[in-house]
């Protein structure tokens, strides 16, 4: 099979349209199916009641946020290896929607912690690990948005998308050491417990609705990059 | 080879020396930010000598950044960067020497000024070498890291605040050892741990670095 037959945008663009229905389909049932598990199945957690149900939002769009960082920085990768035009415009396309898990994960975070913390915003390792994550989205926008020429728009891109996945360990690891040097209201999460299997359940049905949900829409957007570019 | 670096960095550095305004104006906007906390927060000697090591860094990381646009605007501006980028020298090495030479006028200044800023701040006169040489490791790093979003941006609408957003997040890593060693030796568990760490990542950025430099320089100016 001849991998580089569907790098060409124009051979593509049929495929992402298939695919885009197929996941969005896809995205919506399994959305439903671990909503349902998830508010109606699961019990309720002992500790901290019916607030915990935050998490079948929240752990799936915290996965996403890091997870298509991870993909962007790949297609940035493969189009400056290969120089092909569509593994800029799948990293384009990409970005906003890591932005938006990355900015869910902190909304459904904090709105968790107000009743359960006590307080909207802690300094914690992995809320601030996310804050600087969704930043780094924002400048890869805020630079790609800024080109004009978007062949040096994708480049410009892709390279600070490499150099943001290299520095990411390296701030997640600092922040974690910052963050114990200050201890301060933190609480620590390290040692999860016990999860009931319905709880589970949800929350992988509801990660596959995101993975779904995440291909779809970049589908679609790459469809319109390519419009805009190839018309 | 070394030759070409060599000749950069003195180009860059009498550049800078005719036009010494521009340098001191970057080292002033650090002092003044760093006078602009005890009139915000008040003057409560405890409280500054808690918060000295965090603004003093912060302070270097906006001072060192500022002057980044200019890294490379002048040289775009005036063509002489397209004949280094034709010239036979590798560009990775040109790179590596415009950055040294930044470091030079950017950050080396700083780590001479902040034990006067520490002494404003009331910092115990102990931690001044911990300061300057955390300052001496770190500043490097700001300014390699800064050279590769100053390429990136060169000749884009609005670089200037845009170089900010795509720079300071990944300044986080520098920050948190730069001030976290200071904090340490304060404590009296000495600082050597992130200053080792800081030596770490300089080593490391001066080695990876100046190849992202150069490829975002033939990326802006292809």
């Amino acid at each position: 099979m001849n991998w580089f037959w569907y790098a060409s945008p124009q051979t593509f663009y049929p495929l992402a349209g298939r695919i885009a229905l197929g996941c969005g389909i896809a995205a919506a049932l399994l959305a439903a199916a671990g909503l349902y598990v998830g508010f109606f199945v699961a019990p309720t957690d002992a500790q901290q009641g019916e607030v915990y149900r935050v998490i079948y939002i929240h752990v799936p769009a915290a996965w996403m946020s890091m997870f298509i960082y991870v993909v962007m920085a790949c297609w940035a990768a493969l189009g400056l290896a290969f120089n092909t035009r569509l593994s800029g415009m799948m990293a384009t396309a990409l970005a906003p929607t890591g932005a938006l898990f990355t900015f869910i994960a902190l909304w459904t975070g904090s709105l968790w912690g107000r009743p359960t913390w006590g307080t909207y915003w802690v300094w914690d390792a992995r809320l601030t690990s996310e804050l600087i994550l969704l930043f780094l989205y924002l400048g890869f926008i805020a630079l790609q948005a800024a080109i004009d020429d978007p062949r040096r728009a994708d480049r410009a891109g892709a390279l600070l998308a490499i150099v943001g996945a290299v520095n990411i360990p390296i701030i997640h690891y600092s922040v974690v050491w910052w963050n114990t040097l200050h201890q301060g209201a933190s609480v620590s999460m390290a040692k999860a417990p016990t999860v009931a299997a319905q709880m589970l359940t949800g929350m992988l049905l509801m990660a596959l609705a995101f993975w779904a949900y995440s291909i779809a829409v970049t589908m679609v957007r790459v469809r319109c990059i390519i419009r805009e570019r190839e018309a | 080879m070394v030759d070409a670096a060599i000749s950069i960095v003195r180009r860059d550095l009498l550049l800078a020396w005719r036009r010494r305004g521009d340098v001191a104006t970057a080292l002033l906007f650090f002092i003044i930010v760093a006078s602009l906390f005890p009139l915000g927060i008040g003057a409560e000697p405890n409280l500054l000598r808690a918060i000295a090591p965090g603004v003093i860094w912060v302070a270097a990381l906006l001072s060192s950044m500022l002057s980044l646009s200019r890294l490379f605007a002048a040289d775009h501006a005036d063509g002489t960067l397209e004949q280094l980028l034709l010239g036979a020298s590798p560009l990775g090495v040109i790179a590596a020497a415009k950055a040294a030479a930044h470091w030079i006028v950017a950050g080396l200044p700083l780590a001479a000024v902040a034990p006067l800023i520490a002494l404003q701040y009331d910092l115990p006169s102990a931690l001044y070498p911990v300061l300057a040489l955390s300052l001496l490791l770190g500043t490097p790093v700001l300014s390699m890291i800064g050279a590769i979003g100053a390429a990136l941006t060169l000749g884009v609408r609005g670089g200037g605040i845009l170089l900010s957003l795509l720079v300071l997040p990944l300044y986080v890593p520098v920050l948190i050892l730069g001030a976290g060693s200071v904090d340490m030796a304060s404590a009296g568990m000495g600082g050597e741990g992130q200053l080792l760490l800081l030596a770490a990542l300089l080593v490391a950025s001066c080695a990876f670095a100046p190849w992202a430099i150069a490829a975002a320089l033939r990326i802006s100016m292809e």
